[in-house]
């Protein structure tokens, strides 16, 4: 999570040099879901994630220059500079996709559980998505059939109350839970606190344990917030769609603070390894960010490239 | 060995090679198991295979489109079947926004190997959201193909090809041409997918043609023949990747084109056409090319409007005339009974 945080601070701190050039949905705050529900994964698993997918990418093992250097439109990239932040991917670590189009990878997601079960794998796939994804057809399309067909997917909802700068009030009944509309559709659903990391991962664990085993969908809901606007490198709270002590109160809560103080005080994390930590975060980063300031952008042959696969 | 069968029945075929051959592929769609088996085009399929690989589906195009995609990512070979093209309007955001765009987006790291198959619905009152044809907004799109057959043959290997293909593909099938007779060999074969087929010989005009429209085209040809004019007539088969060369050349040999689509007329497949040949080949014409397609208005369901609405062989042969020079005649056929043109033949009672 430490490392997660770290990393996405210093995109937002690049943005203004104005060479990452791309929207980036930034994943300060929300750290704990991605890390809780990978660790639950296997290096095999599928993970299919959306815009906000920075902390998903790096928490299941994905490579990190090759996301720093996609950010910067470079040849070097995971898409070639073909994708940008909102597309990331690194099948070699089980990130098949993340795209921006609200709800779109969730069907896909339930297509991966039943190509694998087609297959004979004992594959789980993961779809994480924002709690506006869940007014879409396509969120109970997807659940219908994923019940329907027993497949081996968990539904990760990240419920951080605004849709841009739209709050849940003007988007979702008031006092209508989602887990009331999920376990409508027949999957086993739950909801857990989106910034307690060891919560995230029991009930993550419990649900891709029930995928792997045969047991059928599971969907989990996690109450988290993002510090920053919704796209860009900045904090917005000025503009007054939310609050500034709403934001106060979930930045107490802050994933990572409150993870650092709780191994702390069981002394599982001491300040000399803590230092240690950051200092290898920071030269890793450093040495992404270097990576990618210095390939090269792809050449101008490769506009037409991969259009059709061959 | 070749034999007379129907083109549902080579679509069929298709399928069923496909599918012994390549444990990979799986087809799905509203009532692919049922009893009426999509036209005949999936009957026998599910006992043969079993209902993991050939499966009805819930009434979700959006999200089985995005299914189907994610199923390919992890190495199967998905082909869904739509009814009509009209209900696959449902999935429009997973082909355009996914399946087109991930092979390039991604930096050629993903494969698509999705075959849609669509079908174009005419007569008997269907109206607006049973006979639409929307080839041109498939074509539009980077990173698709799209594949509209006409002869059995071509059903069966263009078919073969598509599954084979990594690529997401849209093969329409015009529901009138299901019924169509025509010679198929036994055996598994392909008909490339970017080339199109002399359909008739001819020096004085070309007529490039889709789908139904080659039937008509043909007709056309046949009625010119018989006054000494000899039209070239081009079945495109592909539209995307179009097949420029043959067009060209045609063009180079006649003179004259007519491009003939079962869509509307603006922003039409036909216009697509038109303008090729006007960009590459302007120094070939002999005169302004012209395209006949559907009026810019939504299907009638009364066959007393549809009538008027579907461009037939009579109107074909008036264009060619025109551009000839010749004298306009009064065609036999140009006069029939509306009820005659609102089914593919007279022995045909459905389903439609």
């Amino acid at each position: 999570m430490l490392r997660i945080r770290m990393i996405e601070e210093k995109v937002a701190q690049l943005y203004s040099e104005r060479e990452l050039r791309c929207p980036v949905h930034l994943s300060i705050g929300q750290e704990a879901v991605a890390v809780g529900v990978c660790a639950a994964l296997l290096p095999d698993d599928i993970v299919l994630s959306n815009h906000r997918s920075h902390a998903h990418y790096l928490a299941k093992g994905c490579n990190l220059k090759a996301m720093m250097a996609e950010m910067y439109g470079k040849a070097t990239g995971c898409c070639g500079g073909k994708g940008g932040s909102m597309h990331l991917v690194d099948l070699s670590a089980g990130l098949f996709a993340a795209v921006p189009i609200v709800g779109s990878t969730i069907p896909i997601a339930v297509g991966a559980a039943l190509g694998s079960v087609m297959r004979g794998e004992s594959k789980v796939t993961v779809a994480f998505f924002g709690e506006a994804a869940t007014e879409g057809g396509a969120f109970h399309e997807s659940l219908n059939f994923a019940a329907l067909k027993n497949l081996p997917v968990v539904f990760i909802c990240e419920n951080n109350f605004y849709s841009v700068y739209s709050p849940l009030s003007v988007r979702q009944p008031e006092g209508r839970e989602l887990l009331m509309l999920t376990q409508g559709h027949g999957i086993e659903s739950h909801q857990g606190p989106g910034n307690d990391v060891m919560e995230v991962y029991r009930l993550a664990s419990h649900a891709v344990k029930k995928a792997r085993e045969g047991r059928g969908p599971s969907f989990l809901e996690f109450r988290t917030y993002r510090w920053l606007e919704h796209c860009g490198p900045n904090y917005d709270n000025h503009l007054g769609y939310r609050s500034e002590c709403e934001f106060q109160e979930w930045k107490g809560r802050c994933p990572v603070a409150t993870f650092r103080e709780d191994l702390a005080n069981l002394n599982l994390l001491d300040n000399q390894e803590l230092e240690s930590m950051v200092a290898q975060i920071k030269a890793e980063t450093e040495e992404a960010v270097e990576f990618a300031k210095n390939s090269p952008l792809p050449e101008p042959h490769l506009l037409y490239e991969h259009i059709y696969a061959s | 060995m070749t034999r007379e069968i129907k083109a549902f029945e080579a679509i069929r075929e298709a399928i069923d090679l496909c599918m012994t051959k390549d444990l990979r592929v799986y087809i799905m769609g509203l009532g692919v198991p049922d009893p009426k088996g999509i036209f005949g085009t999936t009957v026998g399929l599910q006992e043969k295979y079993g209902g993991l690989r050939v499966s009805d589906m819930p009434v979700s195009e959006n999200a089985m489109t995005g299914v189907a995609i994610g199923s390919a990512l992890v190495g199967m070979r998905p082909i869904m079947t739509h009814q009509r093209i009209d209900f696959a309007l449902l999935a429009m955001e997973q082909v355009v926004n996914q399946a087109a765009n991930w092979h390039y987006m991604f930096g050629g790291q993903m494969r698509i190997p999705l075959v849609i198959r669509m079908i174009v619905g005419r007569g008997w009152g269907q109206g607006p959201q049973h006979s639409q044809t929307l080839q041109a907004w498939f074509a539009h799109v980077p990173g698709l193909k799209v594949v509209m057959p006409t002869t059995p043959h071509d059903f069966k290997g263009l078919l073969i090809s598509s599954i084979e293909d990594d690529n997401p593909v849209i093969f329409i099938e015009h529901r009138w041409l299901h019924n169509l007779p025509g010679h198929v060999p036994e055996e598994i074969y392909r008909v490339p997918l970017g080339q199109a087929k002399i359909a008739r010989e001819g020096t004085d005009l070309t007529i490039a043609a889709t789908s139904y429209m080659t039937l008509e085209a043909c007709t056309a040809a046949d009625r010119l023949a018989e006054e000494g004019v000899r039209a070239e007539v081009i079945d495109v088969r592909t539209l995307k990747p179009l097949d420029k060369p043959l067009l060209l050349a045609s063009v180079s040999k006649t003179g004259r084109l007519i491009a003939v689509d079962t869509g509307w007329k603006t922003l039409g497949f036909a216009g697509e056409v038109l303008a090729c040949v006007a960009e590459e080949g302007w120094e070939l014409l002999k005169c302004a090319p012209r395209r006949l397609a559907l009026p810019d208005c939504p299907t009638p369901t009364s066959h007393a409007l549809a009538k008027f609405y579907y461009p037939r062989a009579v109107d074909i042969a008036a264009v060619a005339r025109s551009m000839l020079g010749l004298p306009a005649r009064l065609d036999q056929e140009a006069d029939l009974d509306s009820t005659l043109l609102d089914v593919p033949d007279k022995s045909f009672t459905g389903p439609f």
